[in-house]
């Protein structure tokens, strides 16, 4: 009976953090506090998803997100499968679709997937009945580790508008980079990228982010840095020519740290390439909240896991 | 939620809620002398303003202060398969380790029972209590579980369409227990 009804969850999937309304990712992070406190149990379980199955399909590697996904299944009592593509039926030539409908015909409640390429997730979401989680589809979207970046940044500053954040790296192949976007203008922040010209994509400004060349003057002044992985393996020679180079110019160190405010904190998606992107000091340091980011994307998960599994087709 | 619903009778004012819950801060302490190992635990959303007032009745009464905990039950619900849309979950915060405790559940009203047997099921998850007993301020009949509370505040014999709506100054501004009636449905 309290004067504002509580916003309520209504979408079936979590594709993007594109489509959502700044109270639904409010409401995803006000349910991920909740879910914080069962990490901390002496039994870490909750009988809420008892009975639901839930499919983890991951057709790239990954072992942090699948990890964090598979605990808070587990947390709420799913039962939970893996697919992974080494083995799978897509490698002797199914097509996506045909593995769509077999796993529809297996009767899951919701998908949780990961694929190489942008929009797979939103096909699947539109041929099965499940709930699908997009777990990062090629460079689009990877809305839970958006989800998590912006709960621990909440965590720390208590709100996230008026904050300004830099975003730092390789952001051409970034998954992260758009929907921590997306998420932080819908939460009020001021984004800053920051990176080399050859891994940064044309036109980034039309996300209405401001774009920084070198490191200085992207950190400037910023609230929370947010570092990149530097995707060694998908580098051209041409636009990357060495770590060393790399580090020397756009390396995060402690005496570049100086320019951001005093209380900043840094943010790393992991896996982190210690000496590439960030020296070592620093990622240990005081103002590295790298290990806590992974600890809450677990109840993000839960949050994302709890509030798609309540969402009934009669409600769709 | 208050959609459909006619206030009917007033059946308990702050006057007589006070005085409701002053007797039975007394009947807690009078079971077991030994108040360092209470507990009051209230459950979310009406439990928890009752088990600060009877709370603050036994320290008044022993000077003595008891822990009050909190409990929310959502996740351990019967019917999440069956609402519309998942309800919000605020979280629980217990103040001690509950082994060896004597743990009184609080809360306004006992109807079906489900949700102190979700009560139950949540706080073995985190311990092992000496005893958990039950505190309600209302009893209203129709259990659905073979469920009873220790402590009652008042029973009142109600009907399937009526509604006890007990009120706290704490969460809702004023201190009364009314019942209400569902309306027929145009």
């Amino acid at each position: 009976m309290t004067p504002q009804t509580p916003l309520r969850w209504t979408r079936k999937d979590l594709l993007g953090i594109a489509d959502l309304s700044a109270g639904e990712i409010e409401l995803i992070l006000d349910t991920a506090d909740s879910f914080a406190e069962i990490g901390e149990r002496p039994i870490k379980k909750v009988p809420t998803l008892r009975g639901k199955t839930v499919i983890n399909l991951f057709f790239e590697a990954s072992t942090r997100t699948r990890s964090s996904f598979e605990i808070a299944e587990k947390r709420l009592s799913a039962d939970n499968i893996n697919f992974s593509t080494s083995g799978s039926a897509l490698e002797k030539g199914e097509t996506l679709v045909d593995t769509a409908m077999n796993l529809q015909a297996m009767a899951p409640d919701l998908v949780v997937i990961r694929h190489g390429h942008p929009g797979v997730p939103h096909m699947l979401a539109s041929r099965i009945k499940a709930g699908v989680i997009n777990a990062g589809d090629g460079a689009h979207e990877h809305p839970t580790q958006a989800l998590l970046d912006a709960y621990t940044i909440r965590r720390h500053k208590k709100k996230i508008a008026g904050l300004k954040v830099a975003i730092l790296g390789d952001i051409e192949h970034s998954r992260v980079v758009r929907s921590n976007i997306h998420l932080l203008h819908k939460l009020g922040a001021k984004v800053t990228v920051g990176g080399p010209r050859t891994l940064m994509p044309v036109a980034m400004e039309k996300m209405g982010v401001e774009v920084a060349y070198s490191l200085d003057e992207a950190i400037h002044g910023a609230d929370v840095i947010m570092m990149l992985r530097v995707q060694l393996e998908r580098q051209g020679k041409m636009s990357f020519p060495s770590v060393r180079e790399y580090f020397q110019l756009f390396g995060l160190t402690t005496e570049r740290l100086k320019a951001a405010k005093k209380d900043v904190i840094i943010m790393h998606p992991g896996p982190m390439n210690r000496g590439v992107e960030i020296s070592s000091e620093l990622a240990d340091g005081p103002y590295s909240v790298i290990l806590e980011q992974v600890t809450h994307g677990v109840s993000v998960r839960m949050a994302v896991l709890y509030l798609l599994s309540g969402v009934h087709e009669e409600t769709v | 939620m208050a959609k459909n619903l006619k206030p009917k009778t007033t059946i308990l004012d702050a006057k007589q809620m006070a005085r409701i819950i002053r007797r039975m801060a007394g009947e807690i302490i009078e079971t077991d002398r030994d108040l360092s190992r209470l507990l009051l635990v209230g459950i979310r959303t009406r439990g928890v303003p009752l088990a600060e007032k009877i709370a603050a009745e036994i320290e008044g009464m022993e000077g003595q202060k008891v822990p009050v905990g909190i409990l929310d039950i959502t996740l351990y619900r019967d019917d999440l398969s069956t609402v519309a849309a998942q309800p919000q979950v605020k979280g629980t915060h217990l103040p001690r380790s509950l082994d060896d405790c004597i743990v009184v559940l609080c809360d306004d009203v006992l109807y079906t029972g489900r949700t102190v047997r979700a009560a139950l099921d949540e706080l073995i998850d985190f311990g092992r209590p000496k005893a958990v007993k039950l505190a309600v301020l209302i009893d209203r009949g129709h259990r659905e579980l073979p469920i009873q509370a220790d402590f009652v505040g008042k029973e009142v014999p109600t009907a399937q369409n009526e509604v006890i709506e007990v009120s706290f100054q704490a969460t809702d501004g004023t201190e009364q227990v009314r019942i209400l009636e569902r309306g027929t449905r145009a």
